[in-house]
């Protein structure tokens, strides 16, 4: 293959299908003109990311809810089992760190750890098989891994930070959480600009961390895949060796994000 | 990096699944583990339990048997003793019998004897007289003899 035509291929499979208001009305982006929706704005909408997460999702919660209204007391099934040891782990992390009551916290981190974790599964999916399958169906652009997308993972991320803005308040009430914001690390009203810079910049790195970790990671994950995609016959051991090395990455990630959501509210209940 | 409306619809998706979640999948999973974990710690109390009565059943039955052995070993004993007084009772009785037997048989003997002392006495008296009166038939008179004769006899 040609640099240029690997370029080519990586933009494609770089590239989310969009949907955007145009002078013409709604209009897709196409292979003409890839560039039409793209940019920071508000009347596009990446809807490949939208369809594959919100389908992801609503599997998620089809399954658990399956196994939630035929939950036994008595002697589980594989099924109940396996849906138990996941609802278990979840529990017993979210105990281990997070020592309130919050009806809130456990379902939260559930439902993160198991979208996250679906979204990232679709990496393990050879790039060419559904976006192939799509071009076939005359669709020009598909991403489907929805966690490649920032605005997933800072859609999940603002959220969460939503959260702990919320329950900071709540418990320390507005002064407490401005005393946390002005006085600390330096108690002294000299230094309160400087403690509101540390750690202003300490609360904003939350977010965008969480965000960014669980993007950057999947996005060079499949960046890789397309490269090894790329490499003729040498892609099959290769390509066996990075899915397997990001089997990992997946849980992982997604353990990581619904850890540190679980770690952040639990710090914003925390008065010091 | 483009921000686009899929950051608006993606964080309504996140709340609509964390709300069901919270609604209708982690209360009744949490629910049916909570309440396996309480079946579970009353089935392992319950097992212990009964193991503990059975303990006791097992030391109460042993205390049965080993009362049960007591009492048939006294019964034995007791029996024995009983044996042993009836067969010396026995003894007493038969002897006691056999020594009434002796005695009657001795009396009976004294008797007889006796009686036949009485017969050959007379007799005796009788042949006396007799010898007597064919002694003196030729001139004494039996009659005027009478006590000397009666005095043999008694001697006899």
């Amino acid at each position: 293959m040609s640099a240029e035509n690997s370029t080519g291929y990586i933009k494609h499979h770089l590239q989310n299908l969009q949907a955007c208001s145009t002078e013409d009305g709604w209009a897709f982006n196409s292979v003409e003109n890839p560039t039409l929706c793209s940019g920071s704005r508000l009347d596009a909408i990446n809807v490949d990311t939208m369809g594959f997460s919100i389908v992801l999702g609503a599997i998620f919660l089809w399954i658990f809810r399956r196994a939630a209204k035929k939950a036994t007391t008595g002697v589980p099934g594989k099924f109940q089992c396996f849906i138990e040891l996941v609802i278990d782990f979840v529990d017993t992390n979210v105990k281990d760190t997070f020592h309130g009551k919050n009806k809130l916290i456990a379902p939260l981190g559930l439902t993160i750890f198991a979208w996250v974790y679906l979204m990232n599964l679709m990496d393990l999916i050879p790039v060419d098989w559904i976006p192939g399958l799509a071009h076939l169906m005359g669709v020009p652009y598909l991403k489907i891994v929805p966690s490649t997308d920032v605005n997933i993972t800072f859609a999940m991320s603002i959220s969460v930070f939503i959260l702990i803005l919320f329950y900071s308040i709540k418990v320390k009430g507005i002064t407490g959480f401005t005393k946390e914001l002005t006085l600390n690390p330096f108690n002294h009203w000299a230094a309160i600009p400087l403690n509101l810079v540390l750690e202003g910049a300490a609360l904003l790195a939350k977010p965008i961390s969480l965000s960014l970790r669980l993007f950057g990671n999947m996005y060079a994950g499949e960046l890789i895949f397309i490269l090894i995609a790329l490499m003729g016959y040498m892609q099959l051991p290769l390509h066996f060796g990075w899915a397997l090395l990001h089997l990992l990455v997946i849980f992982l990630q997604a353990f990581i994000f619904m850890m540190l959501t679980v770690v952040y509210l639990s710090l914003a209940h925390e008065d010091h | 990096m483009d921000f686009n409306a899929t950051l608006i619809g993606q964080t309504i998706a996140m709340i609509v699944f964390v709300w069901f979640t919270m609604k209708y999948i982690w209360p009744l999973l949490d629910a049916a583990i909570t309440e396996r974990q309480e079946k579970i710690a009353e089935g392992l109390a319950a097992a212990d339990r009964s193991q503990h009565d059975l303990e006791l059943a097992q030391k109460k039955a042993a205390e049965t048997m080993r009362e049960a052995k007591e009492k048939a070993a006294e019964l034995l004993e007791q029996a024995k003793k009983r044996h042993a007084e009836i067969v010396d009772s026995a003894k007493d009785d038969a002897r006691a019998e056999a020594e009434k037997i002796i005695a009657g048989a001795n009396a009976e003997i004294e008797q007889e004897v006796h009686r036949a002392r009485e017969e050959l006495r007379k007799q005796v008296s009788v042949l006396a007289v007799a010898g007597a009166e064919k002694i003196l038939q030729r001139n004494i008179d039996a009659s005027a003899q009478a006590d000397i004769l009666d005095s043999l006899v008694a001697e006899l």
